[in-house]
């Protein structure tokens, strides 16, 4: 049982706000991760859940106790570092047996939950070597194994897969979510990486500037994005985003702009109602473009060049040219295009996004 | 490794790398062979027939015989030693503790109290010896070996620290933060991760510092007066040189056997030491 919330936190060096009232609930057993771009104050945020970073205001609880005072080894957690923070001059066998001896369990119980550790992570054949014998996933294990041996009540991770290629990555990233699976101990993700947010998370917190933008389950963030950083920050390619401006014409609302001309479907519209005359940012995903067939109405299709032809074998990326906005497009696989060729695009009304380009809050 | 024709090769880096040795070795040797060289060859004028200044055909033991007999030179060896060791030994403590300390914690003007260490270290000896001399008078430690043992911790110190401070600034604060949060308190993060890991550092500020101590000329001229409680390079600069008489052989066997434990103690932890000059901690 661990459940760990923050409530108001801050954390500023006068005036400048690394983290600012950040206000999170992560039950028992969740996995939650908190992604953002660096400078976010997402590592910021984990390293005051871990002790090594003071509160300037704010408190945080882990299973109803406040630990704001608690030193970090009084705190009952473990910690995996982007860089392994392996100890250098000692074995992985003694690595992984440090927390556990300096908490002063007897010889026998060490040897048998490393043991155990290793068996889990498939390490027990190198727990006789130094770190520098072994390869970046081998630390990267050896890492995890040390937090896992003690069994915490709350695992923090800060970035633990950024210093592995990108093979092993996705490799460690499945192993990480059987291991939480397994494990089922409540955990905190960092990483700036969307796609291992969106993979590892049962929540996804989206940060940026010290502020929290959005808390919510993968999809719910991917589909209903609250405001226009986090409908760009996740997904990969990136949302397309125009500024278009709205127009009352005969009782429907049309969304404009050089080279586009949209009809904003009734259910959206009612929202967007209020903005008539003004420009707003519209946001549309690339799988959510197609090439226009004949059953697609004129009102939601538009004109476009292509510019580039990315082919990826399961899609076609086409970047192409809307009037003076540039998008992303993707595609069947089996359609063929070529750079230069002009073609006819059709959106799904259901997937458009409208965002106030002042506030960037979604409408 | 220089790559292409030969020519380039002796030119860039066979040719300066023997002038560069035999520049550095030429005085041990100078000491080694005036050591052995009987007086009669050494006190000769230079143009007198067969004279050969680097080379001998009568090898002597008698200087370094002498010295060890008719001069208070293992006294003065004893002497150095404890001195070294011990002023060395306060040094890398106080150096240590400093160095974590001003490289880990944050602590109000700990930028300012580092610089202000380091000031202390650029005063030269030369100044500073003259109102230490004032504080060992009043303390009655001169002609001790405490007058050095405490006076040489004024250069050392700052020395160490500053050594010290760097090298523990190379070591990722990752690692300590690890073990706190593993359960170590701060000064088991320190003892059981920090130090074992800061060895070269540590090492190489030992081995600086003990041969600084070794070498020191200054503190002990002006500390010590009795021959009794002289150190190897003071005493065998002044018991041997009497007046205008140089006594050549003695002194350069003095000279040599003064330098063997320094030499001793570099090639023994040498690759350590380089280990420490060179590069920093690899996980």
């Amino acid at each position: 049982m661990a459940e760990v919330v923050l409530q108001n936190l801050n954390k500023n060096f006068d005036e400048v706000y690394a983290v600012k009232d950040v206000n999170l609930s992560i039950q028992d057993k969740e996995f939650m991760v908190l992604v953002g771009p660096s400078g976010c104050g997402k590592t910021t945020t984990l390293r005051m859940v871990a002790g090594l970073e003071s509160i300037s205001s704010g408190r945080i609880l882990i299973d109803t106790k406040v630990i704001n005072d608690l030193s970090p080894m009084d705190r009952d957690i473990a910690m995996v570092f982007q860089n392994y923070a392996l100890y250098p001059h000692m074995s992985v066998y003694d690595n992984m047996a440090f927390g556990l001896k300096m908490r002063k369990l007897d010889r026998a119980d060490i040897a048998r939950r490393v043991q155990d550790a290793a068996e889990i992570l498939g390490i027990e054949a190198l727990l006789a070597r130094k770190p520098r014998q072994l390869s970046g996933g081998q630390r990267q294990r050896v890492a995890l194994g040390r937090a896992i041996v003690r069994h915490p009540r709350v695992f923090l991770f800060d970035e633990p897969l950024s210093n592995l290629d990108a093979k092993l990555r996705v490799q460690m990233r499945v192993e990480l979510k059987k291991l939480h699976d397994r494990l089922g101990t409540t955990a905190i993700y960092v990483t700036h990486d969307q796609v291992e947010a969106m993979t590892l998370g049962d929540r996804v917190v989206v940060m940026k500037d010290g502020l929290v933008q959005q808390v919510g389950e993968p999809l719910e963030l991917y589909n209903e994005p609250a405001n226009r950083f986090v409908a760009g920050f996740l997904g990969s390619p990136a949302m397309n985003f125009a500024m278009v401006g709205v127009r009352d014409n005969a009782g429907a609302l049309w969304a404009e702009d050089d080279g586009i001309r949209i009809k904003v479907p009734g259910q959206i519209a009612g929202r967007l109602g209020r903005y008539s005359g003004q420009q707003v940012t519209m946001g549309i995903r690339p799988e959510d473009l197609h090439v226009a067939g004949a059953d697609d109405p004129a009102e939601l299709t538009f004109d476009a060049a292509v510019e580039v032809v990315e082919k990826l074998g399961s899609e076609i990326l086409l970047d192409v040219a809307v009037g003076k906005n540039t998008m992303v497009a993707s595609v069947e696989p089996d359609i063929r295009v070529n750079v230069r060729d002009r073609l006819r695009l059709a959106l799904n009304p259901e997937r458009l996004h409208f965002f106030d380009a002042a506030s960037e809050a979604v409408i | 490794m220089i790559e292409g024709a030969t020519w380039r090769r002796w030119v860039f880096f066979y040719v300066p790398l023997t002038s560069f040795i035999v520049l550095l070795l030429f005085p041990f040797y100078w000491m080694v062979i005036t050591t052995l060289r009987p007086d009669r060859e050494l006190y000769r004028p230079w143009n007198s027939a067969n004279y050969n200044p680097f080379w001998t055909w009568h090898p002597t033991l008698s200087h370094i015989k002498d010295l060890l007999t008719q001069t208070l030179f293992t006294t003065w060896l004893l002497n150095t030693m404890i001195i070294a060791l011990s002023a060395t030994a306060i040094s890398l403590f106080c150096g240590l503790l400093a160095g974590y300390a001003l490289s880990r914690l944050k602590f109000p003007f700990a930028g300012l109290l580092g610089t202000a260490i380091f000031i202390t270290y650029l005063v030269p000896q030369t100044l500073l010896f003259i109102p230490l001399a004032d504080i060992i008078r009043n303390f009655h430690l001169g002609d001790s070996p405490w007058a050095l043992i405490l006076t040489y911790p004024t250069f050392l110190i700052p020395f160490c620290t500053w050594l010290m401070m760097g090298y523990f600034k190379s070591i990722p604060k990752e690692l300590e933060e690890c073990a706190r949060i593993d359960g170590a308190a701060r000064w088991k993060a320190m003892l059981y991760i920090i130090f074992p890991i800061a060895v070269p550092g540590i090492l190489s500020a030992g081995i600086f510092a003990f041969t600084l101590s070794w070498n020191e000329f200054l503190y002990a001229l002006v500390f010590l007066s009795s021959p009794g409680e002289k150190t190897v390079p003071v005493g065998v600069t002044s018991e041997l040189i009497r007046g205008d008489v140089f006594y050549w052989g003695e002194l350069m066997a003095g000279a040599l056997l003064g330098s063997i434990p320094v030499a001793f103690v570099y090639s023994f932890f040498v690759e350590h030491y380089v280990a420490s000059v060179t590069g920093s901690v690899k996980g």
